[in-house]
């Protein structure tokens, strides 16, 4: 249905970045790793190296593998070929384990022991801590700090992993869909800590599938769909690249055969009601105008990076079959 | 501020002793907010000692131990076995249920750490529950024994239940939260009856007598009543056979913990 979009290899920055890489170890990195669950392949070769010092959001629909490439990362799975690194070592290195912390989707703490004392718990897993105090404060816990963990909201126990993933004062955070849980109010916040600690010259790896979220926050915005990396670059990248324009406009009559040969990326028309992507909005509209079409309510909008994904997961599906197109544009 | 972060030494990790005491420590908590297993395996072997003990408590045996003596001994061995079957097995269920095991391998944490602070944090309870049932029997019971062989009993006590330490860590690594307490009710209690532990075995049908030897929990009661009482098995063959059961429980164990990690870690 759209027109081929440009190749989205080209823009992995991953080939440029090389002379970079090769000056500065990286934190993390999977190289060619795939992974099988049984017949299932949740990573089909991905290939991604973290530098210190980065702040990265992988983005991806969900199953698109987000959390199997954060667990090979963290050598809670082992990849099927290919390799992780977390500074060079073998990630279930004790050694490689102490520079990192981790908050993981679906995980549990004892219930009946305070914030505080599961704070300090885990603080004794680590060779330099940072004290008590000051984990409780990033995650925002200090008023619950006496309370058990069975007695936190969904919100507040989210936040205690933070301040159990940040409390061994790591060097690399991993946080697998943080925010899931917070109401908008805690999110801010918590977002807002996030920041703080990745300013104290720390490498972040998150995974979300809330888009503001990845624009917001990160420096560098990996897009993970169906086992591969289609996309790695900054946000602002993957935003003028794919994107361009948003154009919705109302036109009578006017159907899909009306747009061939023009320079748009997803077209929908529906009972005349036209929306599109494209970098060149003025040379369609051009066209339409001097065909006479007539244009209602036109609109041109800069797209987000919730278009520009829809985009690339379109595409990439496309490029495997078409009919999964309606699922990832719906 | 990178060269800060390079400047660190790479090759680094807490030491494994601070692991363990926190470990230990945050153990312990834990029985003491959650008692219940805790006041179930401090409360029964008490209450045992109640009903089959104090009736008799004075009357002398053949060999000149009291009843008394010798039901405190086995209702001991009960409160032990019970700790590390039921505390061990029923908790490392409830915790792979809850998923406590996924965060922590996350971390530096050693898995065998946290084995060493379960298997310490379940001995600290057994002492303590040991020590209830020991002032109990020697002020309801007129139980009299030199320090040297409360000593002998406490740690004889503790080192034969060690091999039931596998039974518990296979429950709880080879079921779930809703089986384990039956399986571990299943398996133990049946089998603490079929070894004597409650009641003399000459007092129990024949064919549970002749079954009896090869249940692991019959040497430990053997090793428990030599000292105190005659038995029909010396000291080393008792453990040896508990030493061979050590072996099969915790290679039991072994095997239900490296199909669980295999699920959830490969």
């Amino acid at each position: 249905m759209s027109t081929p979009g440009p190749e989205v290899r080209d823009w992995c920055p991953d080939r440029a970045a090389g002379s970079l890489g090769s000056v500065m170890e990286a934190a993390v990195e999977l190289i060619d790793a795939h992974k099988n669950y049984g017949s299932v392949e949740a990573l089909r070769g991905v290939d991604i190296a973290i530098r210190p010092g980065e702040l990265v959001a992988m983005l991806g629909p969900n199953g698109a593998g987000k959390t199997t490439a954060i667990s090979l990362m963290l050598g809670l799975r082992r990849p099927t070929a290919g390799r992780a690194r977390l500074y060079g070592q073998d990630p279930t290195d004790r050694r490689a384990r102490s520079r990192c912390g981790v908050m993981l989707q679906e995980s549990g703490v004892s219930s009946a022991l305070r914030v505080r004392e599961l704070v300090d718990l885990f603080r004794a897993y680590y060779p330099h801590p940072m004290s008590a105090d000051r984990a409780i404060a990033l995650a925002g816990l200090q008023e619950q700090a006496a309370v058990q963990a069975g007695k936190l909201s969904g919100g507040q126990r989210q936040r205690l992993y933070y301040a159990l993933a940040v409390c061994g004062d790591p060097e690399v955070l991993f946080l697998d869909e943080p925010t899931v849980g917070m109401d908008v109010e805690s999110r801010r916040a918590f977002l807002d800590g996030i920041r703080e600690f990745w300013s104290s010259g720390k490498t972040i790896v998150l995974t979300t599938h809330y888009l503001d979220e990845a624009d917001e926050l990160a420096q560098r915005v990996v897009v993970v769909d169906r086992g591969l990396v289609i996309a790695d670059a900054p946000p602002a990248d993957i935003k003028s690249k794919v994107a361009g324009k948003r154009v919705s406009f109302d036109a009578g009559g006017v159907t899909e055969d009306d747009f061939r040969g023009m320079p748009y990326k997803r077209l929908e028309v529906r009972g005349g009601h036209v929306r599109l992507l494209s970098s060149e909005p003025e040379t369609i509209l051009g066209a339409l105008f001097r065909r006479g079409v007539r244009i209602r309510n036109l609109e041109v909008v800069g797209a987000d990076l919730e278009e520009a994904f829809l985009a690339l997961t379109a595409h990439a599906a496309g490029a495997r079959g078409a009919g999964e197109e309606k699922e990832v544009a719906g | 501020m990178n060269a800060e972060i390079t400047s660190r030494p790479s090759l680094d990790a807490a030491p494994l002793w601070r692991m363990a005491v926190a470990q230990v420590r945050a153990t312990l908590l834990y029985y003491w907010r959650v008692p219940t297993f805790f006041i179930f395996s401090m409360a029964l072997p008490v209450m045992f000692y109640l009903f089959f003990g104090l009736p008799n408590a004075h009357r002398k045996l053949p060999d000149g131990t009291t009843v008394g003596s010798l039901v405190m001994a086995h209702m001991g061995a009960y409160a032990v076995s019970s700790i590390l079957v039921f505390n061990i097995g029923i908790g490392r269920a409830n915790n792979r249920a809850q998923k406590l095991d996924l965060l922590q391998r996350a971390t530096p944490l050693p898995g065998w750490i946290a084995l060493l602070a379960d298997t310490i944090g379940a001995i600290a309870l057994s002492l303590v529950s040991l020590l209830v049932l020991f002032v109990f029997a020697s002020l309801a019971g007129g139980v009299e024994l030199g320090a040297a062989d409360w000593a002998t009993l406490t740690l004889r006590l503790i080192a034969g239940a060690l091999p039931l330490l596998g039974l518990g860590l296979a429950i709880g690594y080879g079921s779930g939260p809703n089986a384990a307490p039956a399986l571990s009710n299943l398996i133990y209690l049946p089998m603490s009856f079929a070894s004597g532990l409650f009641v003399p075995l000459q007092q129990l049908p024949d064919f549970i007598g002749r079954i009896a030897p090869f249940l692991p929990t019959y040497h430990y009661a053997q090793m428990v009543d030599h000292g105190l009482s005659k038995t029909d098995e010396t000291l080393p063959v008792a453990v040896a056979w508990l030493v061979a059961w050590g072996v099969v429980l915790f290679g039991l164990a072994a095997r239900a913990y490296r199909a669980d990690q295999a699920r959830k870690f490969s």
